[in-house]
């Protein structure tokens, strides 16, 4: 059943993603990511890894997907920009790149090591933390623990994007 | 003072430089925002000799890269127990440090005429710089690659908002624009990168991850192409060359002090980052032998093409876009050579060329009137014999540039030779010095319109000003370029004594290869 599932959830994903780079109108891209990331989500549900699912689906697939819809559609790009959409060698280029990322990732993880990532080190510490403190408690502790630093220097990088999304974009100088 | 990071407070002392100069950035930030409304403040008359209220702001700056630079001195009383932890207190970070302030200090004292002659917002300028400035500390300290990711993003989007920031120039938006999306792309491989170097490790700790390499425990496939991505998102940041193609549009559209600021710190800062995780975290000669091919023909191909594109540059910005890439090259073959004398090498051609460079782009800012025009090389025609003080400074800094014996330039060549020559790395040697060969005919180009051709019309040169803060700046970069020529040993033996550190955690750093 599960297997059923992620290969269902999979396929959408990866057929999606393409949606993506291949729709020729941006809403259709936009919303074909919203599938991909919706699938995803479907994916770290599989994974037992709920909150993570959640987070997923309310913070990409709802409010960052939203804004990107409303930014879209304000622009009113019109239609000039689509003779500017071609298949040229690049395009061809870049597939030929990611496909073969794709299979060196797929020979790296195959290699005489399915199954065992669950249990091991990393897996094993995750199972352990979630038990311990359920799965928002698994990811909130080490964030205001151990990864405080990071979680502080995420501040500074929000307040460096606000002044240099402000500094770009008012109106008059 | 020791300390312990098993107190979460102590990360506050280890951090003090950094939050010290992003307390200050947000009082900059606050400041010019409060004093913009003053009645009678836009009066632009051209010869204010005070700037307008930029000054203020400027010097304001100033002194907080000297407070920041007053607790980065008093962090070399500090030790730390383990040096595992998630923030390193060793004297790489500390000289790494002095780079970066010292670059932030040239490009605001650069910056003072330019930011009042183009209008632009003074408060938000002078806040980026010192933003970016904290984001460089922060990859200098991290002995994560979480940390690292974070600090080069706090410093890439300052640095894309300063590149964008002329709002009035075309060139300039368009230029923060193409950066802005070649960066987010190559920030992506970055993360992939670091995610599956997770993967096959299980830590994003550099030393954790350097110990699970030595051991074994790392898995082989999945590592190598967490190495070879990791690898692309810094060859980006320091536009080696099959990524270098943002650099010579990015480098041209930018306002001229930013493009001396980035120029020389942000590719700083990307070397010291990329030093340490490959140095510390694949350290190990099975990682070793995958990079090694990688950074080698990186190196190779980055000095062989910036060079050959810089000959036929005619707009002096530009020629110095691929000077900077050629100069990435060179310190490719440090990191390709990865032992210690290498790395202090490279630590020492950093601080060289951060002073040579922006003092050859404050030159060029003077040249130009302060904005963006006149900067094609006949601008430059007969400017020695008009303004000879500008003109002598001009040529030591592309002198030092090239690389010309005396000058700090050549010590820093010499020193990345010595540490190629450390590992037997010949080729690269040889073509470090062709290359290098090639360059003296673009840098001397301008030296030669400067020296030998009239100008092309009368009074061609009677704008150029340098004011007060530019001559500042100017006298202390050539001072130190020309001590650190002459008497290289006190520098050299600092950054030595920095690499130390950092060698002693990787402990494989000397003598991977015969």
């Amino acid at each position: 059943m599960v297997d059923i599932l992620f290969y269902i959830f999979a396929a959408v994903a990866i057929g999606s993603a393409l949606g993506v780079v291949m729709s020729r109108n941006p809403v259709g891209s936009l919303l074909f990511m919203v599938a991909t990331l919706a699938s995803l989500a479907g994916i770290f549900v599989l994974l037992e890894a709920h909150f993570l699912a959640a987070v997923q689906v309310i913070v990409y697939a709802g409010a960052i997907m939203v804004l990107f819809l409303f930014v879209i559609m304000l622009l009113n790009l019109g239609h000039d920009y689509q003779k500017d959409l071609k298949w040229g060698a690049f395009s061809v280029l870049s597939f030929i790149v990611v496909g073969t990322l794709a299979g060196f990732l797929a020979r790296a993880l195959g290699a005489g090591s399915t199954g065992d990532v669950m249990s091991s080190a990393g897996g094993r510490s995750i199972d352990a933390a979630v038990s311990e403190f359920g799965a928002v408690g698994a990811i909130a502790r080490p964030l205001f623990t151990t990864y405080v630093v990071p979680f502080e220097i995420t501040g500074i990088l929000l307040l460096v994007a606000i002044v240099g999304a402000l500094v770009l974009a008012k109106r008059n100088v | 003072m020791t300390l312990d990071f098993s107190r979460n407070l102590d990360y506050f002392w280890a951090l003090l430089p950094e939050i010290v100069l992003s307390v200050w950035a947000m009082v900059v930030l606050v400041a010019g925002v409060s004093g913009r409304h003053r009645p009678g403040q836009r009066t632009d008359s051209e010869g204010d000799p005070d700037f307008g209220q930029g000054a203020t702001l400027g010097w304001l700056a100033l002194a907080g890269i000297l407070v920041a630079g007053f607790f980065n001195g008093w962090l070399y009383g500090v030790t730390e127990v383990g040096h595992t932890s998630m923030i390193a207190v060793d004297h790489f970070r500390l000289f790494a440090n002095w780079i970066f302030l010292l670059a932030g200090a040239l490009a605001i004292l650069i910056s003072f005429s330019y930011v009042y002659r183009q209008r632009l917002q003074v408060g938000e300028f002078y806040g980026l710089i010192l933003l970016a400035i904290t984001g460089m500390m922060f990859m200098a300290a991290a002995r994560d690659l979480i940390v690292i990711f974070l600090g080069l993003e706090v410093m890439s989007i300052s640095v894309y908002a300063l590149t964008a920031f002329n709002r009035r120039d075309r060139k300039s938006g368009e230029a923060g624009l193409k950066y802005f999306l070649l960066g987010a792309f190559s920030t992506g491989f970055l993360l992939y990168g670091i995610a599956l170097v997770y993967g096959a490790t299980g830590s994003t700790n550099v030393v954790a991850i350097g110990a699970s390499v030595a051991n074994g425990t790392a898995r082989t496939g999945l590592l190598t192409v967490g190495i070879a991505l990791l690898t692309i998102g810094f060859a980006f940041k320091v536009s080696a060359v099959p990524f270098h193609m943002w650099t010579p549009d990015v480098y041209e559209g930018a306002p001229a002090p930013v493009t001396a600021f980035m120029s020389a710190a942000v590719k700083a800062a990307a070397f010291v980052a990329f030093l340490r995780v490959f140095l510390v975290g694949f350290d190990a000669a099975t990682t070793y032998d995958i990079w090694y091919p990688i950074m080698w023909w990186l190196a190779a191909i980055t000095m062989v093409v910036a060079n050959l594109i810089a000959l036929v540059q005619s707009n002096v910005k530009r020629m110095l876009a691929y000077s900077s890439i050629a100069h990435a090259g060179y310190l490719l073959v440090a990191l390709t050579a990865a032992n210690a004398t290498a790395a202090a090498g490279m630590l020492f051609y950093l601080l060289v060329y951060t002073l040579m460079n922006i003092g050859a782009f404050a030159v060029v800012i003077a040249v130009s009137h302060q904005s963006e025009e006149r900067l094609q090389i006949e601008d430059y025609a007969g400017f020695g014999w008009s303004n000879p003080l500008l003109g002598v400074l001009l040529t030591i800094f592309l002198l030092s540039l090239a690389g010309f014996p005396g000058t700090g330039g050549f010590m820093g060549k010499i020193y990345l030779l010595q540490g190629a020559a450390d590992s037997g790395l010949w080729v690269l040697s040889v073509i470090l010095v062709l290359s290098t060969m090639v360059s003296y005919w673009y840098y001397l180009r301008v030296a030669w319109f400067m020296w030998m051709r009239e100008p092309v019309s009368e009074g061609q040169h009677d704008l150029v000003t340098a004011p007060l803060p530019m001559r500042l700046a100017l006298v202390a970069s050539v001072a130190l370029i020309l001590y650190m020529g002459i008497f290289p040993s006190s520098a050299l033996g600092f950054a030595q004594a920095s690499v130390h550190g950092l060698g002693s955690l990787g402990g494989g750093l000397l003598g991977l290869r015969p």
